[in-house]
This record gives structure tokens, sequence and C-alpha cells, in this order.
């Protein structure tokens, strides 16, 4: 389990570094397709579903498990139910479609409690604040929820999640 | 289409999911009494201003595990009381240029009953007080002594009494006259969705009350149980310091202990809870 993560881990330092190449999309520069789905990769890059598991489930990058119920990762406590089960994403909706959720699912599901996890514009907020430290928020270190590889990496995982 | 296929496929799963949740629902039974004498209601006819937006009304307490829940039963098990204890020293010592007490003025403390329901009140001013804001309001006018912090041992001591005398006794805040605007802008605080995460207390505490989110039992929020002796944090949490942590949580900039937006925040949740008995100090987890 640790080498697994370690070996993660570094193909996830990898990725990124090879990503500050390619061209990422900033989170103002998305093409929406059918108003939900994204296409084109955020980063540039493939993600790596090993990578997007550790993403996925770690309180302090995607934390989705605060809201989700994941049946694929028992080794973790305390799934949260406040949300529908991550169980079969990956057979509901196609890549792109996952792409648009994460990055802002508010496109699928107007008003949802679901946090927009690619958008790093604080005027779009209420009292956007600095992490989760209370304060006001720094314009010099505002960014997006999850970085462009990130979610890809989450994504990657998601497409795996065909069972349900 | 192919849309909306997919967000039925998920709906029922939520649906599914529902039935199974059980046992994250509010305790179903659990009766709060005191020392085995005093019975504190835990579920109450939900105020007409909230429009059915909750089916009936429940405090925190039923939300809590049997352990949490059985230690505020005991008086001697709930270690809120010795902040009560403290207070009541607090009470009778003098303090300040005129070397009064509070009970110079006002006699036992029992003269207090039914204060801490009442709050936050309307002052002479027109201004929106909290408790704390009427005790320093006597410390600096009328005792000529230094105000106590919002967060600081005296202030907890001192409100940890001052509510202890109204236990038992509803929810009375009121809503209308002078306190209709103060209460109108906790309302609208209340159905914001403040921060990166943007989320309203509603989407936790009125949208999701009985699911848990990560390790936590979302409850519906109420404040009849305050000042409360939260076991996390091994003392007693004012109201506003639960606030604070709340939009802290939506990764929001919050509002200052004591500012004029929670003082109103305070008066509109207060009023979400009229019908539940004050609880103060309660304990939770
Ligand atoms: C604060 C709660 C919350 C968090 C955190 C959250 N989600 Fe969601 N998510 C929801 C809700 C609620 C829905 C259902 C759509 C709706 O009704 O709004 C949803 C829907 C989804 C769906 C579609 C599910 C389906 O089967 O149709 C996917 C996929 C998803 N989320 C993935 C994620 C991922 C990945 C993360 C973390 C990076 C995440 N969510 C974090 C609340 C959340
Ligand atoms: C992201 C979810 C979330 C949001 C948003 C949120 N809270 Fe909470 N709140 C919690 C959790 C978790 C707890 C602890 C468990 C419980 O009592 O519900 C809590 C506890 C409380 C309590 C203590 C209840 C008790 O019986 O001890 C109050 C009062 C409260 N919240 C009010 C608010 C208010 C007012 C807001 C908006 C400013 C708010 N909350 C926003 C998650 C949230």
């Amino acid at each position: 389990m640790t080498r697994r993560s370690l070996t993660a881990a570094c193909t996830v330092s990898a990725v990124l570094w090879a990503s500050a190449a390619s061209a990422e999309i900033a989170p103002a520069d998305v093409v929406w397709e059918d108003e939900i789905a994204i296409p084109a990769s955020l980063s540039g890059a493939p993600g790596d579903p090993d990578a997007g598991r550790i993403a996925l489930s770690s309180r302090s990058v995607g934390n989705c498990l605060s809201c989700h119920v994941n049946s694929d990762m028992p080794e973790h406590d305390f799934h949260g139910d406040v949300a529908p089960p991550l169980d079969g994403t990956g057979a509901r909706w196609s890549e792109a479609e996952l792409r648009g959720i994460v990055a802002n699912a508010k496109r699928a599901f107007p008003g949802s409690m679901m946090p927009v996890f690619y958008n790093d514009n604080p005027a779009d907020y209420i009292r956007p604040g600095n992490a989760y430290t209370g304060r006001a928020y720094d314009p010099e270190t505002f960014s997006t929820l999850l970085s462009a590889q990130e979610i890809e990496d989450i994504v990657a995982y998601l497409v795996t999640l065909t069972e349900w | 289409m192919k849309t909306i296929t997919k967000l039925w496929a998920s709906a029922a799963i939520c649906g599914a999911m529902l039935t199974g949740m059980a046992q994250a629902d509010p305790h179903p039974t659990a009766e709060l009494i005191i020392e085995g004498e005093l019975h504190l209601a835990t579920r109450a006819e939900p105020p007409e201003h909230l429009g059915g937006a909750l089916p009936e009304i429940y405090s925190g307490w039923l939300f809590r595990t049997d352990e949490t829940r059985e230690l505020q039963m005991d008086d001697f098990d709930n270690p809120g009381i010795l902040f009560t204890e403290r207070g009541l020293d607090r009470w009778e010592m003098a303090d300040g240029a005129t070397e009064q007490s509070c009970a110079d003025c006002h006699g036992d403390v029992e003269s207090m009953a039914g204060v801490r329901a009442v709050m936050p009140k309307v002052n002479e001013d027109g201004e929106l007080w909290a408790l704390q804001n009427y005790i320093n309001n006597c410390r600096t006018e009328r005792m000529e002594a230094d105000a106590w912090g919002w967060r600081s041992e005296p202030m907890k001591d001192m409100t940890s009494l001052i509510s202890l005398q109204s236990r038992g006794m509803p929810v009375a805040v009121h809503m209308d006259g002078d306190h209709a605007p103060f209460w109108e802008q906790g309302r609208e605080m209340y159905y914001t969705r403040f921060g990166q995460l943007e989320l309203s207390c509603a989407n936790c505490h009125e949208d999701n009350w009985g699911r848990m989110i990560r390790a936590d039992h979302l409850s519906q929020g109420m404040s009849n149980g305050f000042p409360t002796y939260r076991l996390k944090n091994a003392s007693i949490v004012p109201l506003h310091q639960r606030f604070l942590g709340c939009i802290r949580d939506t990764r929001g900039e919050t509002f200052a202990e004591g500012s004029p937006e929670f003082i109103a925040l305070e008066l509109y949740v207060a009023s979400r809870g009229l019908g539940l008995p004050i609880e103060g100090v309660s304990v939770r987890q």
C-alpha cells in the first residue's frame, strides 16, 4: 500500500512536471459541450487513475468522501451521504461529462451543493476566504480547489467505477 | 435527453440510499431528563415562519452519541456545570471602580430566569444586543470595570450561569417590531451560500440534517443548547464561535464574534428553535 501510494505520488509529480510545458486550460478558457461536458483534458495530459484515487479520498485534496459514499474505498472510514454514491458513475457518464461535473457540477445540477472545483475567480463567490483560515482571500494565492491535473486524475479514476 | 435518464439513475440511487440511512437520523425515542427530574423536550412543532421547511424541530442533543447524550443528563458529569459554579463566584465578587458585584444590583442569580430565553434582544437605543453585550454594559457602565472578551473565561462562566437560570424555559425571542429588520438580516444570512465552497447554513442544517458529512452527523443547527460544552474543545463554546467555525468550513471569510451580523444571525437561528427549551449548558461532541 505504502509503496503503491509512493509510486502514485511520484507519478503525480512527474505528470505535473510534464504538464507545466503542455497546454493547460485556464478555468476561464474551458470549452463546454452540451452545457455540461468538457471534451478536452484540462491539463493537456492524460489522467492517472491511481493518483486520482488518492486525490479523491484525501481530505486535503478532493475530500469527495465528505459527501459521497464510494464502495470501492472500504479502507476509508466515514463516507458522507449528502450526495449520491459514486458507484457506477463511470457507467452512467462519459469521461467528458465526468470532467464537466468535477470541474463545475452546477452546470449539470443547477443549485447543487457540490462545490465548483475549477474556478479561480474570487468575484464569483460571496466572502471567499483564504483556504480554511476564516480570513479574507488573498488575491495572490486564490486558486481553483483542484488543479487541472488533479481533476484529470480524478476523472481517470471515476471512469473505472462502472459497477453498481 | 440522455442526461435526463442519467439524472434519474442517480436519483434512484439517492432514494435507495435514503431508505438505508435510519441510523443517521436523530435518535427516535431518547428523552432528555436531567438528574432524573427535569424533563427537557428535544422535539417540538416547527414555528410557522419556517413554512414547512422542517417537519419537526429537534435539539442537537438527539443527533449525538449515547455517551455524549448521557453526559448532559447528570449535572455532576456535565463539565459545563463547573463553568456555572465559577460564574456564581463571579456573580458575588465586587469588581471595578464602583466596587460592586452583580449581586449588589440584581440580588439572587435566580432573578436572571428567562433572560437567556429572549436573547438576543433590542436594547433601549434600538440596537440588537446579545447576552454578552448586556453583561459587558453592566461591567463598563455600572461597575466601571473592563469589558470581558467574547471568548474569555469570565464571559463563558457568566453566560453559562445566566443560561442555566432559564433551563427548561422555551426559546422566546421576538421577531416583530424593532426586531424585524435584524431577523430579516439573519434570515438572509442563513440562506446565503458563503465561501469558495458556496454553502449556506440551510444547505447543511435544513436540507441535509440527519445525514453524515464525512464523520459529522448533521443536526438542524439549533441554538437552544448554547453555551455548550464541546468535548472536542474541552471548553464552553459560545454560539458565535460555532458560527465562525461553520462559515470557516465553507472556505469563507467569517464575521467577527460579537459582530452585528452574527448577533442578527443569532436572532434568526434562535427563532428557528422557538418552542424548544433552553438547555444551557448542553454537552456536544
Ligand atoms: C458538498 C458536497 C459534495 C462534495 C464535496 C462533492 N460532491 Fe459530487 N455531488 C454532490 C451532490 C449533491 C451530487 C448530486 C447532484 C445534485 O443533486 O446536486 C453530486 C454528484 C456527483 C456526481 C454525479 C453522480 C451520479 O451518479 O450521477 C459525480 C461523478 C460527483 N458528484 C463526483 C464528485 C467528486 C469527484 C468530488 C470531489 C472532487 C465530489 N463529487 C465532491 C455533492 C458533493
Ligand atoms: C458544511 C456544512 C455546514 C455548514 C455550511 C454550516 N454548518 Fe453548522 N454545523 C455543521 C456540523 C458538521 C456541525 C456539528 C454537528 C451538528 O450539530 O450538526 C454543526 C453545528 C452547528 C450548530 C450547533 C448545534 C448544536 O446542537 O450544538 C449550530 C448552532 C450551527 N451549526 C449553525 C450553523 C449556521 C448558523 C450556519 C451558517 C452560518 C451553519 N451552521 C453552516 C456543519 C455545517
